[in-house]
């Protein structure tokens, strides 16, 4: 601590204290530093807790060891359409084979197909135990002797969760064959129909009130109320929408006014459609209070400068304002689209299937979405099923990335075409 | 855009048109009859009538907040912008006034154009932004021979004619500015309303706005509002000068300054020359 200076004087005296101060502003600088710290450890522990989980040993008893199927010596793998089929019709019971054909027939599969047909149901592996990734790099020595103890003719494999066939495969209540297809088709689908929707109708009402409404007392209630609504918890715009899209429009969002349903005799509004337009229900105030903000940020002089040379309002803020603001508004779209990609509580309202072995076809197909499927394999007690959440959260989590990657190229494609008039 | 085949539903253009064909006019550009405006309660101008000389300058003086910008803002109903302003009386343009139900304010814009204080060109080429303002009046002539015309008024052509496709605002202020005085003209108008555009400018940019103003006056009639009194005797003919929302003193631009009537022009001009 200094003296004070000139006390001696009847001057008042200053006590600038600068140790004191530089300490408190170091103080300040190391919370704010943890703060972000513990921000990326979060992060890095999500990360880690799904990836750890993603990838690791399993290991597999075989109902048929694969090796009693190979023919003359020739092993599984090289014998062609002509042998599979042969196996085929030698270990499956009539009835089966019936089935199969029924879904397609064996003759038109290929070999690699027809492979996949043995693996399901004759070798038909079993998971015994699964490892995550930490125990696997770890533990191996300990893995290898429970195998040997427990399983003396099961085989330890070092699997990839997420792979082609979890990806292309659909729905399936066994965990070795389930893949999330139709959940990833949902998404998309719902996802699009809520970007159509929400996005349009968002800007234009932030176009309104921004640049057109009067500032009266109705119009000040509409403005707050939005704000209020942007922090309305997201389970209650499932209820809005089940009453609103799935009951009372439901001959349209069925799809049954248009004799577009899947299948009229159970079409309900339970569809893609649905769920589309509620997620953008849920994300439009989002929308609204970000395009507002953006516009607002664009100067007064720029419609003033506009409207000096006669242009009409409609002319300034389609050739002025928006543009001035297109970037800001691009991204606090892509934030509250990400949302609602997330989004399970009002989708679980609506009525997303929870088990749903064919792909949406169009918009008026029953849908699942990726949260909802995660949602389904975490509630359950397998640990497999674990295993393939995991994987389906890394997949939602690349989703998400990719969309906001594209949106950041937009944006800053705009933002340099900006700077390059600037 | 181009819908001006029918004949005009703008009021102003049929009175200009009439008025071409040899009809009698109004002998001024623009006439103020008992112009008030309030911001909420507080009156920014109070009882303002006075005509402006058609293809004269006019400058508006006075100190900070004594109403001049926002009587110059009224000529074409930028007020309008602000929510809390209120305009009453009339600003009669080719005997209409422009505050009359039946008169768009798009159509007084087109007719009477600004320049603001700061220059402020569109975020858009230098083309563009001559281009545009003409382009959304529907403009049908050659839209290269405009821009070069209109850029050679402003006598800015020569530094800018190897740029035209890039952006304006990587062009000096005053450059900006003489590019912001291209662009309200190139719709032709007939008054050319300015607000003190050259206050945020260097002495040789605003030089170069101040010669400009003696040719534009050929074409336009010129309303300036300046705090610059050396600049309002430089360039202008007429010189209103306003007080506290008052118009004090309204005369030919020497008589206002060499000869004041009234004791408060006289302390203000002293006061600054002083």
């Amino acid at each position: 601590m200094t003296e004070p200076r000139g006390s001696t004087d009847s001057i008042p005296a200053f006590l600038p204290r600068l140790d004191e101060r530089t300490r408190k502003g170091e103080r300040w600088k190391v919370i704010f530093l943890i703060s972000t710290l513990l921000g990326v450890f979060f992060l890095a522990t999500l990360l880690w807790s799904v990836v750890n989980d993603s990838f690791g040993y399993v290991i597999l008893v075989n109902e048929t060891d694969p090796a009693t199927l190979s023919r003359d010596g020739v092993p599984l793998e090289n014998l062609g359409s002509r042998g599979l089929l042969a196996v085929l019709e030698e270990n499956l019971p009539g009835r089966r084979l019936r089935s199969l054909a029924e879904e397609r027939p064996l003759e038109e599969r290929s070999s690699e197909e027809l492979l996949a047909v043995i693996e399901d149901e004759i070798i038909n592996p079993e998971i015994m135990e699964t490892y995550d990734l930490s125990e696997s790099l770890f533990g191996k020595a300990r893995i290898l002797r429970h195998l040997e103890e427990d399983y003396p003719d099961g085989a330890l494999v070092f699997r990839s969760w997420i792979n082609r066939r979890f990806l292309t495969a659909a729905q399936s209540s066994v965990a070795l064959h389930a893949g999330i297809r139709g959940a990833f088709l949902g998404t998309l689908m719902t996802i699009l129909i809520t970007i159509l929707t929400a996005f349009p109708v968002g800007i234009a009402g932030a176009i309104w009130l921004e640049e057109y409404a009067k500032d009266n007392r109705l119009n000040r209630f509409i403005r707050i109320n939005i704000y209020n609504l942007a922090g309305v918890p997201s389970i209650i715009y499932g209820m809005l929408g089940l009453a609103l899209f799935v009951r009372a429009a439901e001959p349209l969002t069925s799809g049954t006014l248009f004799g577009a349903a899947a299948d009229p005799t159970t079409a309900n509004g339970r569809t893609v459609l649905s769920a589309g337009l509620t997620l953008a229900l849920l994300i439009l105030p989002v929308i609204i209070i970000n395009a507002q903000e953006a516009l607002r940020a664009v100067p007064g002089i720029l419609r003033q400068s506009s409207l000096a040379v006669g242009a009409t309002k409609w002319q300034t803020v389609w050739h002025h304002v928006l543009p001035a603001s297109f970037d800001r508004i691009l991204t606090g779209t892509v934030l509250a689209v990400s949302r609602a990609i997330g989004e399970t509580a009002p989708l679980v309202v609506v009525g997303a299937s929870t088990f749903l072995s064919q792909d949406p076809t169009s918009i008026f197909s029953k849908f699942t979405t990726l949260p909802i499927q995660i949602y389904q394999w975490t509630a359950r007690p397998q640990e497999e099923f674990r295993r393939i959440a995991a994987a389906a959260i890394l997949v939602l989590l690349i989703l998400m990335l990719s969309l906001n990657a594209v949106a950041v190229l937009l944006r800053n494609r705009i933002r340099a075409k900006k700077r390059q008039s600037r | 855009m181009k819908k001006n085949q029918k004949p005009s539903d703008n009021p102003f253009e049929v009175v200009i048109a009439r008025e071409e064909e040899g009809g009698k006019g109004s002998p001024y550009a623009l006439e103020v009859r008992n112009l008030e405006i309030r911001y909420g309660d507080f009156p920014a101008v109070k009882d303002v009538t006075m005509a402006f000389d058609k293809r004269q300058v006019t400058a508006i003086i006075g100190p900070s907040g004594c109403g001049k910008s926002t009587a110059l803002r009224a000529f074409n109903r930028m007020n309008e912008l602000i929510p809390s302003c209120s305009t009453s009386g009339e600003v009669l343009f080719h005997g209409i006034n422009v505050y009359d139900p039946g008169v768009d304010a798009v159509q007084v814009r087109r007719w009477i154009g600004m320049v603001f204080q700061k220059p402020n060109p569109f975020p858009k080429t230098i083309h563009e932004n001559i281009a545009w303002g003409a382009r959304i009046n529907g403009y049908t002539g050659d839209m290269d021979e405009l821009v070069e015309s209109t850029l050679q008024q402003v006598a800015l052509w020569d530094e800018v004619k190897d740029k035209l496709k890039q952006s304006a605002l990587a062009l000096s202020g005053g450059q900006q500015q003489r590019l912001c005085i291209a662009r309200a003209i190139a719709v032709k108008p007939e008054i050319l309303l300015m607000d003190e555009p050259t206050s945020a400018l260097d002495p040789i940019s605003t030089a170069k706005i101040e010669s400009l103003l003696d040719d534009l006056k050929k074409r336009y009639t010129i309303i300036i509002v300046t705090h610059n009194m050396q600049q309002a005797g430089r360039v202008s003919d007429k010189t209103a000068f306003f007080l506290q929302g008052d118009l004090v003193e309204y005369a030919p631009t020497k008589d206002l300054f060499f000869n004041p009537k009234d004791e408060r022009t006289e302390n203000y001009i002293s006061g600054r020359f002083g």
